[in-house]
């Protein structure tokens, strides 16, 4: 069984390397996002030295790291769940010997391998050269990072099998979707460092699973925080992790009875 | 004119059609709208937030901003509407789609657009006026006779700029059959329209203004409302840009559809 997921893995990453075209307009585009972000920072802390507790320098490469962790963590299976219902393979899908979440998760994850190899990591070094960065210095704070990005994987991830689920429900739901990625995008601390928020906000934010996608992972590569505060944002990564399990367990129990094969 | 007005006859005959074919998924329907609103809200909160911390970017105040941001959706929106031909590659060039708007009786990328016309973008506009309104209100702009009129003409102006931009990509699509992601590349350049050129490096305000003049959907047009006087030059030249840039676009189509060959099946 393990056998098999690990195959599918191995396939995704081959297609993406298939698509290159598709390859080398990501890397363009998420440089234009960070440039359009570090000049954009550099123009709001004009004079200052410190906002919302980062410097300037700690800013860019805030923003750096929170873009390559995202090429790591993202992926569109929600989409492909619903066009897989809306086209009626997902029958096809579901009597095959395996399970089609975990299909799902591991075509993900194949993607997100690959992004990081070819598209986080050159871009990483890249960005080094250009900006003033500062890698994590020990071997520890590396493999803190990596385990901690590993979790916001699984993390966002699980979102995206949940929202792809209520396709099963709603029939279309492409608006759903794409709120929620904005939503991500916003309360992960991508666009904004979760710091930066008034406090009323960051409390909110303190009870929703977001921050545990994007926020907690850059803050450990920056080396803002203590090991121990890292052990600490891991452990709640993974509670996380079983509470959004349990829905997703529920509605695909619900799934399987309600599907209606549309077209086909 | 017998041609315009026949476009506009079958355009509200699609416009029907469009509704029905949209309602019969309502909740979809609903959440589009939600999630555009979201969309827009969230980079208002980002100017919010931000401004929190800071008195100024560049010169330029928190209430400034936010009124660009406004000025901006709102020929994207208008754009939207009319051309959302985002999956033209997949749905008319390699679906063997095109053939058949060949042989339709009105102008290809007319028929083209009135099959992926999406009238709910409307919204766009309503909220980008609301948020222009709350700005002009705090920064107590006052407004001529005349400028509802210099409003709507640099809106167009501003889509224009876009139909012309994007439907060169579209065309690109006969050239070359595969997908080439350079839409979503340039809808990512022109997220940099909402804020003031004066904000970026030389290179990129020169892109701006000349290659890609994204600066002119957003910072020049709404430049004019704010009586900001070093821009208004710029802003005049919209409409201008939005006519040249839409000719071209036009060129690229028309010369591609000479091209086009058809995909396989």
């Amino acid at each position: 069984m393990g056998k098999l997921y690990l195959e599918l893995i191995r396939i995704r990453f081959l297609t993406m390397l298939a698509y290159r075209v598709n390859y080398y307009s990501g890397i363009i585009i998420y440089a234009i996002n960070i440039g359009a972000y570090y000049f954009l920072w550099g123009a709001i802390y004009g004079g200052q030295q410190q906002l919302g507790g980062l410097t300037v320098e700690q800013m860019t490469a805030y923003v750096a790291i929170a873009w390559m962790s995202r090429a790591f963590y993202f992926n569109n299976i929600d989409m492909e769940i619903a066009q897989d219902v809306r086209e009626g393979k997902v029958a096809i899908e579901m009597i095959r010997p395996y399970n089609y979440l975990s299909v799902k998760t591991a075509q993900a994850f194949g993607e997100g391998v690959f992004r990081l190899l070819f598209f986080a990591a050159p871009g990483i070094f890249l960005v080094s050269l250009l900006i003033p960065f500062r890698f994590p210095g020990t071997p520890e704070a590396w493999g803190l990072y990596l385990v901690s990005l590993m979790l916001a994987f699984v993390i966002n991830t699980e979102l995206n099998l949940l929202t792809g689920l209520f396709t099963f429900f709603l029939f279309r739901n492409d608006g759903m979707m794409r709120a929620k990625r904005v939503i991500v995008d916003l309360m992960s601390g991508l666009v904004l460092p979760i710091s930066f928020f008034p406090g009323w906000a960051q409390t909110l934010m303190g009870w929703l699973p977001f921050q545990a996608i994007n926020y907690y992972p850059s803050l450990i590569f920056t080396g803002a925080i203590s090991p121990e505060r890292a052990w600490e944002l891991i452990g709640l990564q993974a509670a996380w992790i079983a509470v959004i399990f349990m829905p997703i367990l529920i509605l695909w129990r619900r799934a399987r009875h309600k599907l209606v094969v549309q077209g086909g | 004119m017998q041609n315009a007005r026949h476009i506009i006859g079958v355009f509200a005959d699609y416009l029907g059609q469009y509704f029905k074919t949209r309602l019969a998924y309502r909740a979809d329907f609903f959440g589009d709208l939600v999630s555009n609103l979201i969309y827009e809200l969230i980079n208002l909160v980002f100017i919010i937030v931000v401004f929190q911390h800071v008195p100024l970017l560049k010169d330029w105040t928190r209430d400034e901003i936010i009124f660009i941001y406004g000025f901006f959706l709102i020929p994207y929106a208008l754009f939207s509407m009319f051309f959302s031909f985002w999956d033209f590659n997949e749905r008319y060039i390699i679906r063997g789609e095109m053939d058949r708007i060949l042989t339709r009786p009105l102008h290809n990328l007319a028929q083209v657009c009135l099959e992926s016309m999406a009238p709910d973008r409307i919204f766009g506009v309503i909220s980008g006026l609301i948020i222009m309104g709350y700005a002009a209100f705090k920064l107590d702009l006052s407004f001529h006779w005349y400028d509802p009129l210099v409003f709507v003409v640099l809106v167009i102006g501003g889509a224009l700029i876009y139909a012309g931009v994007y439907t060169a990509i579209a065309a690109i699509s006969f050239f070359s059959d595969s997908r080439t992601g350079i839409a979503p590349m340039i809808w990512n350049i022109q997220q940099y329209g909402r804020y003031p050129v004066d904000v970026y490096n030389k290179v990129i305000r020169f892109v701006l203004t000349y290659i890609l003049p994204f600066a002119f959907v957003g910072v020049y047009p709404a430049a004019y409302f704010l009586r900001k006087e070093t821009w208004y030059t710029y802003a005049a030249f919209t409409p201008v840009m939005g006519v040249i840039f839409f000719g071209i676009g036009l060129a690229v189509w028309n010369w591609g559809v000479r091209k086009y060959r058809g995909a396989g099946s």
